[in-house]
């Protein structure tokens, strides 16, 4: 683990484990609904400030709280083209099965490349420290896996290219 | 020092027991109450109240009337009296709100009861006798946002209020036709409804989980989303004193003596606080200590069932050390009252609701010392 990302992740764990104290909380604004306050925004007092933990300028976790939900949203590392497609391709591919995933968004906040929506339906469902768990796992590893992918697309298209290369 | 009871894997959203603790009154987050019955250790469930059409967020089971009251997000709040045969009858309160209901309490002399909600405002309900229901009267000014907690002071006619807009409140619930004139006390003397004795706030702006009122009444003690536990002494010019720490807030606190309060929320971990007269307020002690498990090394037959299941070679089992696993909703007091209070309990997301024993923690626990 590199030496600047111990520390990153944990701000992101005490940020999120702050965040995660949420509660179920029936709309002030629209009768008999239940919606999430950070994505409706209805009203003012119930969101809390948004933190952006950044640990370089291309990676940087965005953390918005309210008192019924919280969105997470993640900025990965893209180095080159490679990994900027790599990354886009997979986000996407989990993304079209956010369902699956519970807590994913459908879509990323404008900026990032993923981002989680956790409500108090997640919380209750599921141990509030095994989530945020779950969070920093995944952000552990998607670096882990986009270097690995970048490795076996590298290495395939050397063998690709010297299979192809040998008919001359 | 503390029982456990489990009432299956869904959250606890609200507990209430009866006079004599023989029954129990619960929510697991659905529109349906479930009423317990004491069987030696267990609780043995005897029947289900299903009026309400969304979640119940709040029920007060009444200590000498024997009347349950419970409220919910569909707006509506419901009377339960029990029949001679022990089913129990609803009678529907017009509360008159537009949004959730949030909260509930009875007064203490049991005659009102008070509901908070997400449209802004508290509804205090009396009974009529004439036309046999309950009628609502509105506080309104000056709340901005949901309320989300209320107590009673002892003389039945003071409100508080805690609400999302960062206050807490102190309001006169007294309805001239129907309570007897209020004596004054260390709030104020002239109590017409709905005035607003007292507006606190701690500045720093945090969501208002829970207030409770001392057992003098003199002393409303409030929990906010800053992490903050916070005291008002009105016997003493009303000053305020808080205290904030490296834990996560607070969701519900009560007194337990007119000098000791404890406070349990999203570190699932009962927490004692004193106020002494010099109007300190400090930190004594979680009551929840974990017994360290005897970290054993581990078999290989769990490493692979580790690896089977968690793709990791590790002990995973990270359970929290606390004996809730997840945040605590609420705190009743269980045996005593406010003043003298020997036991109390918590509900939890976890779907536990845990009896704690103060006495016994009180020596087992170095340092702990329940003023």
């Amino acid at each position: 683990m590199a030496a600047t990302l111990k520390p990153y992740l944990n701000a992101v764990r005490n940020t999120v484990t702050a965040a995660m104290c949420v509660q179920n909380f029936d709309s002030q604004v629209v009768e008999r609904h239940n919606k999430p306050e950070v994505e409706t925004k209805s009203s003012k007092e119930l969101l809390l400030q948004p933190v952006i933990i950044s640990r370089n300028e291309k990676e940087k976790v965005l953390i918005e709280g309210s008192i019924n939900s919280l969105r997470i949203s993640i900025a990965i590392k893209q180095a080159d083209e490679i990994e900027k497609i790599l990354c886009h391709k997979f986000m996407r591919f989990m993304m079209m099965r956010a369902e699956n995933f519970f807590i994913l968004r459908r879509k990323p906040v404008d900026g990032y490349n993923i981002s989680f929506l956790i409500t108090n339906f997640h919380s209750e469902q599921m141990y509030k420290h095994k989530l945020v768990d779950f969070l920093i796992t995944y952000m552990e590893e998607i670096d882990k896996e986009i270097n690995e992918m970048k490795l076996a697309v590298n290495s395939r298209a050397r063998i690709s290219a010297e299979e192809f290369l040998k008919h001359f | 020092m503390a029982e456990k009871h489990n009432f299956g894997i869904q959250p606890v959203t609200c507990h209430t027991f009866n006079k004599d603790r023989s029954g129990l009154a619960l929510s697991l987050n659905s529109s349906e109450v479930k009423i317990y019955k004491k069987n030696g250790s267990k609780w043995q469930p005897t029947s289900s109240l299903q009026e309400h059409g969304q979640r119940v967020t709040s029920i007060d089971w009444a200590a000498n009337s024997n009347k349950i009251v419970t409220c919910g997000a569909d707006r509506n709040a419901y009377v339960w009296t029990m029949n001679s045969d022990g089913t129990w009858k609803p009678n529907l309160v017009i509360l008159r709100i537009n949004r959730a209901a949030t909260f509930v309490k009875w007064s203490p002399n049991e005659k009102k009861f008070a509901v908070g909600s997400g449209a802004r405002l508290i509804s205090v309900s009396y009974y009529e006798e004439d036309n046999n229901w309950w009628v609502s009267k509105h506080i309104k000014k000056p709340i901005r946002s949901t309320v989300t907690c209320l107590d009673w002071h002892p003389n039945s006619v003071l409100i508080a209020a805690g609400s999302t807009d960062f206050k807490a409140r102190v309001f006169s619930g007294y309805i001239k036709e129907y309570d007897p004139k209020p004596e004054a006390c260390s709030w104020g003397s002239k109590m017409p409804w709905g005035a607003l004795m007292a507006e606190h706030s701690n500045g720093s702006g945090g969501w208002v989980h829970s207030v409770s009122f001392s057992p003098s009444g003199d002393r409303l003690v409030w929990v906010g989303h800053d992490s903050s536990v916070n005291v008002v002494d009105a016997a003493k010019g009303a000053t305020l004193t808080s205290v904030k720490g490296n834990f996560l807030p607070f969701k519900s606190v009560t007194w337990v003596t007119e000098n000791s309060l404890v406070a349990a929320g999203y570190d699932c971990n009962p927490t004692v606080f004193t106020y002494d007269d010099a109007g300190k307020l400090t930190l004594i002690n979680k009551l929840d200590q974990s017994q360290e498990k005897a970290a054993g090394t581990m078999s290989a037959m769990n490493r692979f069932k580790n690896f089977d299941t968690r793709a990791t070679s590790g002990d995973s089992t990270s359970e929290l050390k606390t004996q809730h696993q997840n945040t605590i909703t609420e705190i009743g007091i269980y045996s005593g009252t406010k003043a003298d209070c020997t036991k109390f309990s918590t509900s939890g997301v976890d779907g536990n609701i845990i009896i704690w024993d103060i006495k016994s923690l009180e020596k087992s626990i170095a340092g702990l010392k329940i003023a």
